[in-house]
């Protein structure tokens, strides 16, 4: 569960969050879209503990963020941010497994998580691979496998799907779905409004720094309020195969 | 969720096996040349003994027996000269390269070394300024104390400076401000000879060639225990610098509180590069090269790299002072030079290997 009060951010002049209230349930997949500088991933790093909000309470579980020490907050939410890299030749399973590190579950389990979460990001036939050697896409299924051992109530995902191919945002999504299906609180910021309509439970649309809709696809979607907030007409259709929405540009 | 069809990428195998481990093997190696270069360096010298000799003058100490004028002598020599300066060459290099191997994790760079950066330079400062303004405020502890305090401002400022993750390419900045603060280094060092006596001339030489010469085994006692707590610590850290090549920012998500750990591993770094240089000055290139190495052959994880670093440097610089005490004999080549000799080149072959991005390993 993650609550989210009156939050506002300040750097230099420039509000990057102007008063934002967001409240995520557990079992919930809930998608931020918006377009480029809205505070997105600010406000998804205020979430994670790594930026300090001006104004406003943060709660992660009930229990306030500026109350939990770091090893703690690594026992609560788990995120995989934008641009990872790797600084020496870890192999990928070392790597995956390096989210197991600080947490406090049984060791004995450590293997089969690592193993189980690798087979999911497809991954497992690179795990002795030096990580510095992955493809961009390699990579960020490394992260994502790293992000899903640490098994935390609430996930944060900064734009997991940008540099994958369409199996695996596909893929990803479904995880993060049935991480949502098994209680987890799951926030992933999306730049696909298709991606985000097909598998969110709830879509938070922010502009500005400001949260401007919030809802289930259909209702958030909209040809007047996405056309607004992008300044890009378009077209929204049913899916042929899915009850969602479509977005098309004009 | 393995769909038909798609049977390499949903039921990818393990390739077949992980690669053999290496480590056992190569621990035995190691512990077998250390022993084998022990030996040796304590055998060679001006007086060079041969095995038996050793042997007798290594047990002399074991129980009273008679002794002829030649083994009194022999025994002399190993036990009041050659051995202490031997293991002072084992905990001089031990502290270098596990210090070089937490400096590259602290700054997730494999260029980071104390000499190159300069650590080396500020902790020599600090004893050099102990020698030459007389301070003796903690008796025989002053000089290590004032390497210590030197060092870890030293690395405070590089650290300020040149953290991962500050804009402007890491590897470059660090190596930029190395060259600073060395720069600033020889300065300080310069206006230090020139206000020294003739015979503090001597020891100020001394710290800017490196020399195991003066180790006795008061010298000795003194700089093991910091290294000995130093790499212990390093190794009880061994996860959490782990995690911090992944970044600061996700060594955080992940539990580690990397404010902590930088201050700690500063101090613990800047403890162990006083070790090294309180008694021996500066010897480069072995936090450079030794972990590199090992880095290649077992892989980048600090638990093992941590203790066979130790014994890589303890066993490269017990080598080098084997080669200064040789070359020339009687006269003592400075093992700054010959590490120098090594260490340079190595150092040119780590950028030509890495493009000039310095990504080693």
């Amino acid at each position: 569960m993650i609550r989210v009060e009156n939050v506002t951010l300040r750097i230099g002049a420039k509000t990057l969050l102007d008063a934002v209230d967001l409240t995520c349930l557990p079992g919930s997949l809930t998608v931020i879209v918006g377009p480029n500088g809205a505070g997105k991933s600010t406000l998804l790093s205020v979430i994670a503990g790594d930026l300090e909000a001006d104004a406003g309470r943060v709660a992660l579980s009930g229990t306030p963020l500026a109350r939990m020490s770091v090893r703690r907050l690594a026992q609560v939410r788990a995120v995989f941010p934008q641009g990872s890299e790797i600084r020496f030749g870890y192999p990928v399973e070392e790597v995956v497994a390096m989210g197991r590190a600080f947490r406090d579950l049984p060791v004995a389990e450590d293997a089969r998580i690592v193993e189980r979460e690798m087979t999911q990001a497809e991954i497992l036939h690179m795990a002795h691979r030096n990580a510095q050697t992955l493809s961009g896409g390699e990579q960020a299924r490394t992260t994502f496998a790293r992000v899903a051992v640490q098994q935390t109530d609430v996930v944060l995902l900064d734009e997991p799907t940008a540099a994958l191919d369409l199996r695996h945002q596909e893929r990803v999504l479904a995880a993060a779905r049935r991480m949502a299906a098994e209680g987890a609180t799951v926030v992933a910021v999306l730049h696909d409004l298709n991606l985000a309509a097909a598998h969110a439970d709830s879509i938070v649309l922010m502009q500005a720094g400001r949260i401007v809709a919030e809802g289930p696809p259909w209702q958030v979607l909209t040809e007047e309020l996405v056309a607004r907030v992008y300044r890009q007409d378009v077209c929204i259709l049913p899916h042929p195969a899915r009850d969602c929405p479509v977005v098309l540009t004009r | 969720m393995s769909e038909a069809g798609d049977t390499a990428f949903a039921r990818p195998d393990r390739p077949a096996g992980r690669p053999a481990d290496r480590r056992p093997l190569l621990a035995w190696a190691v512990a077998a040349l250390f022993v084998a270069t022990l030996m040796a360096s304590v055998a060679v010298g001006a007086i060079p003994l041969s095995p038996s000799e050793l042997a007798a003058a290594l047990l002399s100490k074991l129980g009273p027996s008679e002794m002829t004028p030649d083994e009194t002598l022999n025994a002399a020599i190993v036990w009041d000269l050659r051995l202490a300066r031997s293991l002072m060459a084992v905990v001089v290099g031990a502290s270098l390269a596990t210090c070089g191997a937490a400096m590259q994790g602290l700054f997730g760079n494999p260029l980071a070394d104390p000499g190159i950066v300069g650590v080396s330079s500020g902790a020599s400062l600090g004893a050099m300024a102990v020698i030459i303004l007389q301070i003796s405020t903690f008796g025989i502890w002053t000089l290590p104390v004032g390497a210590f305090v030197a060092g870890t401002c030293t690395t405070f400022v590089i650290y300020a400076l040149a953290r991962p993750g500050v804009a402007g390419g890491d590897n470059s900045r660090l190596l930029l401000v190395g060259i600073a603060v060395n720069a600033i280094g020889g300065a300080v060092a310069g206006f230090l000879t020139y206000l020294a006596t003739a015979d503090q001339l001597q020891s100020l030489t001394f710290w800017s060639m490196g020399s195991l010469s003066t180790a006795r085994w008061v010298t000795l006692a003194i700089v093991t225990p910091p290294a000995v707590v130093g790499i212990a610590l390093l190794m009880r850290w061994s996860r959490p610098l782990d995690l911090l090549a992944l970044g600061e920012r996700q060594a955080r998500h992940l539990g580690v509180d990397v404010k902590i750990l930088r201050r700690k591993l500063i101090f613990v770094t800047a403890l162990l590069v006083a070790a090294a240089v309180s008694f021996a000055g500066t010897i480069g290139f072995v936090g450079l090269v030794v972990p590199h190495l090992f880095r290649l052959m077992i892989g980048p994880g600090h638990r093992w790299l941590i203790p066979f670093s130790a014994g890589g440097g303890g066993l490269l610089v017990m080598l080098a002072d084997m080669a200064a005490r040789t070359l020339d004999p009687p006269n003592e080549v400075p093992i700054g030079v010959i590490m120098g000799a090594l260490g340079g080149p190595f150092f040119l072959w780590m950028i030509w290997r890495g493009q000039g991005q310095g990504r080693g390993a």
